[in-house]
């Protein structure tokens, strides 16, 4: 423990990445670039999501890490582990006795409360990445709010496959403002985006960017008229807990064609399953 | 009573018919360090106008183009331009934001090279919608709807919507630039070299289509061009340039068939006979 400082970075990097934090909150939706650390795991493991749950955490907190909704992955393991040993919190695995909830790719089931902080690791935050590749040309769509060429990708979506095939990291207006992306989390979670009553925090570390949702914002899927925004899931049940409104994994079982829908969110199948369901 | 309302009506009418220049431009000069870009060029473009700038390369055409259009920023001059909502308005000044709004409604721009104005991995009806969503139409049906027309519009077959422009020709994929850009309805449309590395035959049936469309809708157009024959049938004015000087302006026929300027008088005997 001694060999730490609490949380494993330093005051004045904790100090650097809160002010991007408010900043953040202050324009909800908007890209703040900060100092990304080198931290001891590889980016795309969490790098960002890591530094911003370091830099709000608090010994009193109460730590849950998920990765793809699951608690007993590889990455949320090593994630748990890691403030566990360098800032001594303690964790949990039940969302709702969480104050600070460390996400890859989902959104929890349980709805989360004004207590909570929900922290996500962002592999890549700008919308416009794959249309645009020219960062100062897109700080300057974001500037002026010229959304056109985001709308041009859904276009493309339906014009290729008869609706918008995009199924994760579904690109979202913020409070009538900015374009954001939710990071890959599937679409099935965006309507949880919306008025949540928790903050919303987005750490990107390879590309050194954090934006932020505060409490109670408005969160616009994109869509059109006449195709509208659809939370699509496994048309199925759980295997495990019987769940339809969850949001489903499915795995294989066998090299013949076996297969199951299972939760995602192993902590929401796991209390269900015990509460007999 | 009578009188009063007839000197009413009449202020009226006059208020309404006034005519105004719809780009109004006065001195406008652009240096690249000692060198000059273009200097001291003044005209005004009336509505449905096709001005052709012609000159030899290094003249100064795309400087100019490039200022009119606000791609480059003049070092002199004014820029008025009539808005539909707020009549004329000095297009050097104004915020960035309304710079952009201008160059995706009423303003259009069609690029030599078509790469430069088509987004190579968007298809043809995304590349015509944009303009409509980045306008604010949210409706896909209505979108795709209207792209189809204007493909047709340009000759090309509408079924190829779905098609990406590298599976196009160079005159369709020019075609394709010019419907993505007219999809909004612009009253001023700026071309550089449109029919540039363009073969003849394919040039011919641009020009027979860029003049359809020109004289259907009513378009102003600002035209550079080293291509006489191109301006011969595209513009109403014409001025020639030459070394960042206007030289020579005035009716197209009327500069073609009497050259006053020894450079314009080469200029046209140099056109090639066939």
């Amino acid at each position: 423990m001694s060999e730490y400082n609490f949380a494993y970075l330093d005051e004045d990097t904790k100090r650097m990445i809160r002010r991007a934090i408010l900043k953040g909150i202050a324009v909800p939706g908007y890209q703040v670039p900060f100092a990304s650390r080198e931290m001891p795991m590889p980016y795309g493991w969490g790098t960002g999501g890591v530094q911003v749950t370091a830099a709000t955490l608090i010994p009193e907190d109460v730590l849950k890490v998920i990765d793809q909704g699951a608690d007993d992955t590889t990455n949320a393991v090593s994630i748990r582990k890691f403030f566990q040993r360098t800032a001594g919190v303690a964790v949990t695995e039940r969302t709702t006795d969480a104050t600070i909830i460390q996400t890859r790719h989902r959104i929890p089931e349980m709805p989360l409360t004004e207590n909570q902080i929900l922290v996500y690791q962002v592999p890549i935050p700008e919308p416009m990445r794959f249309l645009e590749p020219r960062e100062t040309e897109t700080r300057r769509i974001h500037a002026l709010a010229d959304y056109g060429l985001m709308q041009v990708r859904l276009y493309e979506d339906i014009a290729r496959h008869g609706e918008i095939a995009t199924s994760y990291a579904y690109p979202v207006e913020v409070a009538g403002r900015y374009v954001m992306d939710p990071s890959p989390i599937p679409k099935f979670d965006n309507p949880k985006l919306d008025d949540c009553p928790a903050i919303q925090l987005f750490g990107a570390g390879r590309e050194q960017r954090i934006y932020a949702l505060p409490p109670h914002t408005r969160v616009h899927s994109l869509d059109f008229d006449d195709y509208p925004f659809v939370a699509s899931k496994a048309e199925h049940a759980c295997a495990i807990c019987g769940s339809e409104a969850s949001y489903l994994d499915e795995v294989i079982t066998d090299d013949s064609g076996g297969r199951m829908f299972v939760c995602s969110d192993t902590d929401y199948c796991a209390q269900r399953a015990e509460g007999g369901a | 009573m009578m009188t009063q309302l007839a000197v009413a009506d009449m202020t009226q009418a006059q208020a309404y018919t006034a005519p105004r220049p719809l780009l109004s431009v006065s001195n406008v000069g652009k240096r690249y360090g000692t060198r000059i870009g273009c200097t001291g060029v003044s005209f005004d473009l009336w509505p449905g106008e096709v001005l052709g700038i012609v000159g030899e390369s290094g003249s100064g055409k795309s400087t100019l183009l490039g200022c009119l259009s606000g791609q480059l920023r003049p070092d002199a001059g004014e820029v008025l331009f009539d808005t539909r909502d707020q009549g004329p308005q000095d297009t050097l000044n104004m915020s960035e934001a309304e710079r952009r709004h201008l160059g995706r409604t009423d303003w259009a721009f069609v690029h030599q090279n078509p790469r430069d104005g088509l987004r190579p991995g968007v298809s043809a009806g995304g590349n015509v919608g944009e303009r409509l969503m980045a306008n604010g139409a949210r409706h896909y049906g209505d979108i795709r709807a209207r792209a189809q027309d204007w493909l047709a519009r340009v000759e090309i077959d509408p079924t190829r919507i779905d098609d990406r422009p590298g599976q196009f020709s160079g005159g369709m994929q020019q075609r394709l630039q010019i419907a993505r850009n007219l999809v909004s309805g612009p009253r001023l449309v700026f071309m550089d070299e449109p029919t540039g590395g363009l073969d003849v035959s394919v040039q011919a049936r641009l020009l027979d289509l860029l003049r359809g469309l020109v004289r259907d809708i009513g378009l102003s157009v600002v035209l550079v061009t080293h291509d006489l024959a191109v301006v011969r049938l595209l513009a109403d004015r014409l001025m020639v340039m030459k070394g960042g000087h206007v030289i020579e302006s005035g009716l197209t026929d009327q500069v073609l068939d009497d050259p006053q300027h020894e450079y314009t008088q080469l200029l046209v005997s140099s056109v090639l006979q066939v």
